[in-house]
């Protein structure tokens, strides 16, 4: 069955239910932004050490933020049941996961797009030059983040404890990313800025397997 | 008929006892040669003993998180129970033996590094694992409903066990200090070494192969109150007026 149409109808609901209320998008960039200024506190934040922490802060931030904001996707489907319903449309269950998947990828990426002019003025970092391979780490990271995020989104909001438990699960997992994207990001943040080929190799591996896994496994979550 | 019963289960019982003494002969065979028959490894010392129980711990701890990821599959794709019987009691058998390897870690590397840990790639893999399987015997008790437990544990498990290369591999570019691997990868280690080694391996596949039994049996056990629990919950309180059993420590 053709995956396409029903992943683009499904996104659609996912993106219509969210800028009507604009909640998850608003929660992330104001959690962020709190998380930015709180770490400038942690370091002193001269350009030298900027360059140094300035990866790993960012991608910190970016995560604690998914493992938070995230959780909203399935959970927002159990007050009215509404998953039973998508289920019952004549559809393939792993569409359900990959529209999921695709919309909190937008939502992330969105907010990175506003936080990242933001970011780089708190802590004095030249964007402009390295401005598309900063985008294209930004891309394949956030795919990473919001794959394996909506999984287990799906996972924690069956069991109890589900606001706790995502991001006991998610992080942990998402130790690769982190090492990659934030390798990946500070290679930009050079003297002479370079995108490291291997980093980039790692996240699209990545994205790659949990991609396939999901693909597998993913549809077995959706059960009742 | 329940004479047979009887017979059969005195009869485990026995095969039971005989597997655990054959375990702790073994352990304690191992444990011997490990302090007595091996060489003393000339620059470091007698700490360098302790390599025997560490690394077969570890290499046992792998076999089990494999065994858990293979039933993890084999649950998903067949729906019965006993796969994730098998998975979750490898997985909690995995995690001490882990655990195991990450204390005696330390203690050697103490006076040979000179530092208790170190960010390097082996040693933070292996946290990182411990942390996910940690995770996942946690979710186990976030869930409930038996059938619901064992497929979102199962799809966990998967994703647990794709991230462990991916882990070792980010952290491998990262840095790397541990020393290299001495059996198959061309190190050189001394014959005797290497058969004590072996025999650790096989004294601790030993002592896996002693627990997972136990714990499965256990598991199977839990599996059918459970599932008597749920029963009379759904019937509601009996015709005797029996009240429905509750389960106070699985309450929320």
């Amino acid at each position: 069955m053709a995956l396409g149409r029903p992943i683009g109808i499904l996104l659609a609901k996912e993106l219509r239910t969210e800028f009507r209320t604009r909640e998850l998008l608003v929660s992330t960039l104001v959690f962020v932004l709190i998380v930015l200024v709180l770490f400038s506190f942690t370091f002193d934040p001269t350009t030298a050490e900027s360059r140094r922490f300035g990866p790993g802060l960012l991608w910190l931030a970016l995560l604690f933020a998914g493992s938070l904001m995230l959780h909203p996707s399935f959970t927002r489907e159990q007050s009215n049941d509404t998953l039973v319903a998508l289920r019952l449309a004549p559809i393939e269950p792993v569409s359900i996961v990959a529209a999921k998947i695709l919309a909190n990828f937008c939502f992330l990426l969105v907010a990175e797009l506003v936080l990242l002019p933001v970011f780089a003025a708190l802590y004095n970092l030249r964007l402009l030059p390295v401005l598309g391979r900063l985008v294209a780490v930004l891309v394949l990271g956030t795919l990473a983040l919001s794959i394996v995020g909506t999984v287990f989104a799906a996972i924690s909001s069956q069991a109890r404890m589900r606001e706790l438990l995502l991001p006991l699960l998610l992080l942990p997992l998402l130790t690769p990313a982190l090492v990659a994207s934030v390798e990946a990001t500070a290679g930009l943040f050079e003297d002479r800025p370079a995108l490291p080929a291997v980093w980039v190799g790692v996240l699209a591996a990545f994205d790659t397997i949990f991609l396939t896994v999901t693909w597998l496994f993913g549809e077995y979550l959706l059960e009742e | 008929m329940a004479s047979a019963a009887h017979a059969m289960e005195t009869k485990k019982t026995g095969t039971q006892g005989l597997a655990t003494l054959g375990v702790a002969l073994l352990l304690a065979v191992a444990g011997y040669s490990a302090l007595f028959v091996a060489p003393t490894e000339a620059t470091m010392g007698l700490i360098q003993r302790i390599f025997y129980f560490h690394v077969p711990f570890g290499w046992s701890a792998f076999v089990a998180f494999f065994i858990s990821f293979l039933c993890s599959i084999g649950y998903l794709r067949s729906r019965a129970p006993k796969w994730d019987w098998l998975a979750v009691s490898s997985a909690e058998v995995g995690v001490p033996f882990v655990t195991v390897l990450l204390i005696t870690g330390p203690i050697w590397a103490h006076p040979v590094w000179g530092i208790w840990w170190t960010w390097d790639a082996r040693l933070t893999s292996t946290f990182v694992l411990w942390v996910l399987y940690v995770c996942y015997l946690l979710l186990r008790t976030l869930i409930d409903e038996p059938e619901r437990r064992a497929v979102v544990s199962a799809v966990f498990g998967i994703f647990a066990a794709f991230d462990v290369p991916l882990v070792y591999f980010s952290i491998w570019f990262f840095r790397t200090q541990h020393p290299q691997p001495v059996i198959g990868a061309g190190g050189s280690l001394d014959p005797r070494m290497r058969d004590v080694l072996l025999l650790c391996w096989a004294a601790t596949l030993g002592l896996l192969a002693l627990l997972l039994r136990q714990r499965y049996r256990l598991e199977a056990l839990r599996y059918e109150v459970e599932c008597l629990r749920l029963e009379s919950d759904r019937r509601g309180p009996g015709p005797q007026g029996f009240a429905t059993v509750s389960n106070p420590g699985r309450s929320g």
